[in-house]
């Protein structure tokens, strides 16, 4: 593995700058991630841009039109309240998406620090903290997840902090993985000769060779946000009305499917088309930035 | 072996204390009693009501009372179904979840290391892509919506499936299990594709080939061993997430078993019943996790030897 990692490293080095171009040419080879790049940023576009294109209001109800299938009028139909659906999945969609990103940023940053606090100066800090995160991963988390939704109220921010605090954990084993292997290696100990602040160290040389791993690792942490956010505001248990996201959006379409099946099946395909979309986009960076653990 | 075994069980105790411990201050400091219903109930019956569960007492020694309880399996009576325990109501949900977890577990290894075996014998190919693109479908498709489109076509617009309960109409198991059982399948053939490739690669299967043994023999007897290490260490968190994920599946299909027990708990906010389960369920998780992670060991030499050498 060490061995492994140094040749990794070297052709790095050798390449310099080349590694990103490098990864560019075999990502935009890889159609699949291609397709989960565009989707995911007609989302982010869209989301950012909701309330200017959005058809209808948000709140805007229709009670005497009531739930109607997919017309010129309503592309995706309406719900029982005669609320344009399209609308609705956009505006959930944002709060889908924001979860997402912001509770996979909370994870990034606690999972870095600790990560590369631990790795950087192995020794006992490293052994202490890294129990401290054995001992977490034994935590059954969707579980607590739960209970602290009902201990907390179904607070928004709670649920950005709680998801953030589950997903940091793999996070910080890969960037200590990599800076501990990185630590070791000549051309750090060469900065360290030439009488580089460790601060120029970390920055020249640690930060930009663990940047592979943990972009490919953000890519793939979104969508299991996602779904996890979905997961429980289906359960009643997340985003709370009059906020909407798409987990809640199904809940609603799972109790009117009969008569209304668009409800649940417009809700279903945004997150599934949306998962998929990373999870390409995710595999294809994996090939392209970190080849060696493209092993699945 | 037995004495990783041991260790890895005594490492589990800390992790359990972190888990009481956690749940029990969490439950204890959510704002309202679990007396504070609906109706206004009069204080003393209240006080008299906090002394029968002894509530009254201060918060230390309600948690080291609960510890020693707990250490005997005495999980205490529930709040909101009176005069029943939380053990009973575990022991009344678990045999339904159970099967269910089995049912679950057998779809998703069956049909998973089918298809994964499948792909990784001619990578790339038609025969690789086919199998490996559903498997990204069931991934991206999480059971509350996989569930309900199940219900939708097979029970309602087919009826050919009960859409709900659990062993009252003959085929009512069919949709929950497969419901339950379809992303891990998805998961488990993208890991036992990737262990296939791996083993498959090695200088041992290309020595069995030079001897002349036949294909499905080099697979069967040389490969899936090394090959399938990967899906046996990831059963240990399966089944954690099998847990999970019975929440939602008996909460569609109406099954009585421990994950609806679980959702309705928090929404009655029974305390009791709620820190009950979460110490029952991360006692399952620990004991599962430890079971297949020695089950993958004794499956790869390597490790094993590494175990020996360090005793």
């Amino acid at each position: 593995m060490a061995e492994s990692v140094k040749d990794m490293t070297k052709e790095f080095e050798e390449n310099g700058s080349s590694l990103w171009k490098d990864a560019w040419i075999k990502l935009s080879k890889n159609h699949m991630a291609l397709f989960g790049l565009s989707v995911l940023v007609i989302l982010i576009v869209s989301s950012l841009l909701t309330p200017w294109i959005a058809p209808y209001n948000y709140e805007a109800q229709d009670l005497d039109l009531g739930a109607t299938a997919p017309s010129m009028a309503h592309w995706l139909g309406t719900d029982i309240f005669g609320r344009d659906m399209l609308t609705r999945i956009m505006y959930g969609g944002r709060v889908s998406l924001m979860v997402g990103f912001i509770a996979t940023a909370v994870a990034l940053v606690i999972g870095i620090l600790w990560g590369a606090v631990a790795g950087f100066f192995g020794g006992r800090v490293d052994a202490l903290m890294m129990r401290i995160v054995d001992i977490l991963y034994a935590l059954p988390f969707m579980i607590f997840i739960v209970l602290l939704m009902v201990v907390f109220g179904r607070n928004i921010l709670l649920l950005f902090l709680a998801i953030g605090a589950v997903e940091w954990l793999t996070m910080a084993r890969i960037v200590r993985g990599q800076v501990m292997a990185l630590r070791n290696l000549e051309f750090v100990e060469a900065a360290n000769s030439l009488g580089l602040s460790q601060w120029t160290i970390i920055r020249r040389h640690i930060i930009p060779n663990t940047l592979g791993p943990v972009i490919v690792y953000t890519t793939l942490t979104i969508p299991s946000v996602m779904l996890l956010e979905a997961f429980l505001s289906f359960l009643g248990l997340g985003i709370q009305p009059p906020e909407s996201s798409w987990g809640l959006l199904i809940n609603y379409g799972v109790e009117t499917m009969e008569e209304y099946p668009w409800l649940l099946i417009f809700p279903g395909i945004a997150l599934s088309l949306t998962l998929f979309a990373l999870n390409f986009l995710g595999d294809g960076l994996r090939d392209a930035l970190d080849p060696r653990t493209s092993k699945d | 072996m037995i004495k990783f075994a041991l260790g890895r069980l005594l490492q589990a105790i800390p992790v359990l204390l972190v888990v009481i411990t956690a749940t029990f201050f969490l439950v204890h400091s959510a704002p309202g009693g679990p007396f504070s219903a609906d109706k206004a109930v009069p204080p003393e019956v209240i006080k008299a009501l906090e002394a029968q569960y002894n509530l009254d007492q201060p918060v230390w020694q309600q948690y080291l009372n609960y510890l020693g309880d707990v250490v005997k399996g005495d999980f205490g009576p529930s709040f909101k179904y009176s005069g029943r325990t939380v053990n009973e109501l575990i022991a009344a949900g678990l045999p339904t979840t159970a099967e269910l977890a089995f049912y679950a577990m057998l779809i998703a290894v069956g049909i998973g290391v089918l298809a994964g075996v499948t792909a990784s014998l001619r990578p790339n190919t038609m025969q690789d892509y086919v199998p490996m693109t559903a498997a990204m479908i069931g991934i991206c498709m999480p059971s509350f919506l996989l569930g309900p489109l199940l219900v939708l076509v097979f029970g309602i617009y087919l009826d050919w499936l009960p859409i709900s309960g659990w062993g009252d109409i003959p085929g009512d198991k069919i949709l929950p299990s497969i419901t339950l059982g379809t992303g891990y399948a998805a998961y488990i053939a993208r890991l036992s594709r990737g262990g296939m490739l791996e083993v498959l690669s090695q200088d041992y299967i290309r020595t069995a080939r030079a001897k002349g043994l036949s294909e499905p023999l080099i697979i069967v007897k040389h490969a899936l061993r090394g090959g399938l290490i990967p899906v046996v260490a990831f059963l240990g968190p399966a089944f954690a997430g099998l847990l999970g994920g019975s929440f939602v599946v008996e909460t569609i299909f109406q099954i009585p078993g421990l994950g609806r027990f679980y959702v309705q708990a928090a929404f009655n906010r029974d305390y009791t019943l709620i820190l009950g389960m979460t110490v029952f369920f991360s006692t399952l998780i620990i004991v599962f996790n430890l079971l297949s992670d020695m089950l993958a060991i004794w499956l790869n030499p390597k490790l094993r030897q590494e175990i020996r050498g360090t005793k």
